[in-house]
């Protein structure tokens, strides 16, 4: 039978007889690059939704991104800066994950007929991650380049401008639904896979992580959907006032009367 | 027991015989009536029996011990025998299990594919060679109650296919060890008495044929008829492969 050591293709001198090591650090580099991005997701979501306590409120956290209170003055270039990073994560998972989507017509269409003949919950998950992934390879890489590139356009006004006039709402709309199925799915996969929060009784732990996730994503998406109308009553407010383009004027530089 | 007619069950088998020439792949349905307690062992017997003694399935214990029965039920693998007819609709659906060598109708070669996968994972206690007296005659080690519970909640596999027919990786990709084979490593892994290291074992499964092909899809565990620990397992297996240091 083949193990793969009796392969010439997979002969390395200096190896010897024994199995690479790759395989192993791929699994643990796919797992936690994914689970970096889960979580940062939850960040995002969070400040990315403090436009629903106020265009003061979201402004002051993008100042702070920009890290105005702490350098005295903001620096767009820090946005940029971890864009590149969480790009270069990004990719990287991409990159290895690929790996286990359906490589041909024929492994598509055999995972699909066992998805049909199963009807099982976990085995359909899978093939939602495959999917919602591969939206991402696109809309994940648009949404990265243009804060990358426009890192000083994050406000209120700017924000719900990019939404509504330079129309990424139905990009953001189709990436919600993406990342907050995929991540929620990847961390309920990642526990299952590592035996995290197993217990005593891993059927019951595991009953339980699928109820989490169910909520985690109804949570994220509830949040994210409420955060992207509230952006859009922003951004057809900003036409409708002939303002598009004009950016948010802070309530403490009001008072001081500095505009 | 009550006089009352029985529900009639509708049992869809797929007929197929790749050894028969010109044979085509067809649904043929048999009308069946239900009786008390009834297994689709005893539907299946009684269908043979009585209306098509050309229908060909396996079975041997019929009291799910020797795993030769199974087959997809509406679709899921399990065993005909521990699958009682009151817990189904009336329209059953049957069918041999993916994967497996075909030998007709409901009857698949699992024992091929079973052999075959024991001789890659060498399923069997290793001694290193020179150390150990093979003497029939020597007393075994004593082992911890514990730890022989648990290499004996592994050793429960009677290798009946399931996991291997539930499971979405090896449907797609037919070199995947699979988890009747990984549960194995695990059980070997645990026992004292065989000798092997864990690189060893990374020699046998520490690849994307083995435990880092599996994508946690968990087909598996909710096939197992035998309710094997097998999500656990091979979360131990997995753990264990990623933390060996490179030599």
């Amino acid at each position: 039978m083949d193990t793969h050591l009796n392969r010439v293709e997979e002969i390395k001198i200096e190896q010897g007889v024994k199995k690479s090591r790759t395989p192993a650090r791929l699994d643990y580099a796919q797992s936690a690059t994914g689970l970096f991005l889960a979580l940062f997701m939850w960040a995002h979501m969070m400040l990315v939704s403090s436009i629903l306590l106020g265009e003061e409120m979201m402004y002051k956290v993008t100042k702070l991104l920009e890290g105005e209170p702490i350098l005295g003055e903001s620096y767009p270039i820090l946005v940029t800066l971890t864009a590149i990073f969480i790009f270069t994560i990004f990719i990287t998972h991409a990159a290895i994950a690929i790996r286990k989507f359906p490589g041909s017509w024929k492994e598509y269409r055999l995972y699909r007929a066992h998805m049909k003949r199963m009807k099982h919950g976990d085995t359909n998950l899978w093939f939602y991650q495959v999917m919602t992934g591969f939206v991402m390879f696109f809309l994940g890489s648009v949404h990265l380049f243009i804060i990358m590139t426009n890192p000083a356009d994050i406000g209120p006004y700017a924000s719900a401008d990019r939404i509504v006039s330079e129309w990424m709402w139905p990009v953001y709309i189709l990436l919600l639904l993406a990342v907050e199925f995929h991540g929620s799915i990847g961390l309920y996969r990642l526990a299952v896979k590592w035996g995290w929060f197993e217990g005593k009784d891993a059927k019951k732990s595991r009953k339980k992580l699928k109820m989490y996730k169910w909520f985690i994503t109804f949570f994220f998406l509830t949040l994210g959907f409420l955060s992207l109308a509230a952006y859009i009553k922003i951004g057809l407010a900003q036409i409708d006032a002939d303002k598009v383009g004009s950016r948010y004027i802070p309530q403490s530089s009001i008072e001081k009367g500095v505009h | 027991m009550s006089e009352t007619k029985g529900r009639m069950l509708k049992v869809s088998i797929l007929r197929y015989d790749p050894n028969i020439k010109d044979d085509k792949p067809r649904m043929e349905t048999y009308e069946i009536e239900e009786a008390p307690g009834m297994t689709l062992f005893i539907a299946l017997n009684d269908i043979r029996q009585h209306q098509d003694n050309s229908l060909k399935f396996d079975f041997v214990c019929r009291a799910g011990i020797c795993g030769s029965c199974s087959m997809l039920v509406n679709g899921k693998p399990t065993l005909a025998c521990r699958a009682l007819t009151s817990k189904m609709d009336p329209e059953i659906s049957l069918a041999p299990l993916p994967v497996f060598e075909l030998i007709g109708d409901l009857s698949i070669n699992t024992g091929k594919w079973m052999s075959g996968m024991n001789e890659r994972l060498e399923t069997w206690i290793h001694k290193e060679e020179g150390k150990a007296e093979h003497s029939i005659d020597r007393l075994e080690e004593k082992m911890d109650p514990d730890l022989s519970d648990e290499i004996y909640e592994l050793d429960r596999c009677v290798e009946c296919g399931c996991c291997v027919a539930g499971c979405g990786t090896i449907v797609m990709r037919e070199n995947f060890v699979g988890a009747v084979g990984m549960n194995k490593i695990a059980r070997y892994s645990l026992d004292p008495r065989d000798e092997r290291t864990d690189d060893d074992y990374y020699d046998l499964v520490g690849d994307e044929d083995g435990v880092f092909g599996c994508m946690s899809l968990l087909g598996c565990e909710d096939s197992c008829p035998k309710d094997l620990p097998l999500q656990s397992k091979i979360a131990y297996l997995r753990r264990k492969m990623v933390s060996l240091k490179d030599k």
